[in-house]
């Protein structure tokens, strides 16, 4: 069993740490909307990788840049989600 | 042939007008030849800073506008040899100048001075496009707010987008009290995110307010840590390689560890 001494006395994170992990989950965003290309290229080469494994509906594949819980459960991490249809799995993974 | 600098951060208030005073006249003192020029046409500041603003007759939308030649409207700042200021108007707005007449006019400036440096407006709207149209260099300013970074990263990546590379970070309204008990990012936390070269680092500094009342930039004054960033800075430009000044833990026990060694610390 682990004790987070942190935690037990209510200490918080330093303000500062705060801010430098707020402003790198939203500074992700802002440059990928910067760069309307940016998702558009992922999701081709996504489409090219999981392709030569299974038959995809490439028409309804979402992806986007959301954030996630982080494995301590403290923090908002970036998180890249994609949507991926399967039709088909190749039978011999090629 | 002279420079055009750039001086802009997005988000409003972090110092633009405040930087471009005191390196305009630090650049004077080293016995250079500047134009200061304020492009925040109807929101004009620069020359209540500047402590000029009983001397403007003509403006820089006279100037494009064609009404006045550009020799007419730059007020000659008795103070300090060399230094120029180009006024923006204030009852016009924005839309008066466009990016072709501000390139021309950075192109007529370059041929006589050594450094032009443009105040820019906030926003990245039709202000900013302007005050970059001529640039060669940037210098972007934040302070070490959430708010401030993010905005500063959205002008950088747009100063790119427009041709202009290397951008240089001013941090100003630091506050190393404040950085010590882990209240402010420290200047590694915001280089770290945003990425670019360092330019300076000013303090936050009451004198500002007070050289401001004054209409006297405070890179005069001896005393203040704001006018020592300042020059600083003024040197940096000119392409000399001087040591920043410390304000963080890091730096703090790096300075202390090359004093412990023997080695010469800022
Ligand atoms: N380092 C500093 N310390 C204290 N006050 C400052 C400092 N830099 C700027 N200020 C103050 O902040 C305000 C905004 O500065 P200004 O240069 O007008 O910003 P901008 O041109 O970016 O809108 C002014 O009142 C100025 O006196
Ligand atoms: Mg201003």
């Amino acid at each position: 069993m682990l004790f987070d001494l942190d935690k037990i006395f209510g200490k918080k994170k330093n303000s500062k740490d705060v801010a430098k992990d707020r402003l790198k989950l939203v500074l992700i965003h802002d440059r990928a909307n910067v760069s309307p290309q940016f998702l558009e290229m992922i999701k081709s080469e996504i489409i090219k990788v999981i392709s030569s494994y299974m038959d995809i509906d490439e028409s309804a594949l979402d992806i986007q840049l959301t954030k996630t819980k982080s494995d301590d459960g403290e923090n908002f991490v970036p998180a890249l989600y994609a949507s991926i249809p399967i039709r088909n799995i190749k039978k011999s993974g090629k | 042939m002279g420079e055009v600098i750039v001086i802009t951060s997005g988000k409003g208030g972090v110092g633009k007008t405040t930087t471009t005073a005191n390196i305009g006249t630090g650049l004077a003192l080293a016995g250079q030849k500047v134009v200061l020029v304020d492009t925040d046409i109807g929101l004009r500041n620069l020359d209540v800073v500047m402590g000029l603003e009983n001397r403007i007759v003509y403006d820089l939308v006279d100037v494009v506008e064609g009404f006045c030649r550009v020799k007419q409207a730059l007020i000659k700042d008795k103070r300090y040899e060399g230094l120029y200021l180009l006024p923006a108007a204030q009852t016009r707005d924005k839309t008066s100048v466009n990016p072709q007449q501000m390139m021309k006019l950075c192109q007529e400036l370059k041929e006589e001075y050594d450094y032009i440096l443009v105040d820019c407006p906030a926003g990245i709207e039709q202000g900013f496009k302007n005050a970059i149209a001529g640039a060669d260099r940037a210098i972007v300013i934040t302070t070490p707010e959430v708010s401030a970074v993010r905005d500063a990263d959205r002008i950088v990546g747009l100063l790119e987008a427009n041709e202009l590379r290397n951008p240089k970070l001013l941090i100003n309204r630091m506050r190393i009290d404040m950085v010590k008990r882990g209240d402010m990012m420290s200047i590694d936390d915001i280089i770290d995110i945003l990425a670019i070269g360092l330019i300076g680092v000013v303090p936050d500094d009451e004198r500002i307010v007070v050289s401001t009342n004054r209409g006297e930039p405070v890179i005069n004054d001896e005393k203040s840590g704001a006018g020592q960033a300042y020059r600083n800075i003024v040197r940096r430009i000119k392409g000399e390689e001087v040591p920043f000044m410390s304000f963080d833990n890091d730096q703090g026990f790096m300075i202390k560890l090359k004093k412990l060694l023997g080695l010469k610390a800022d």
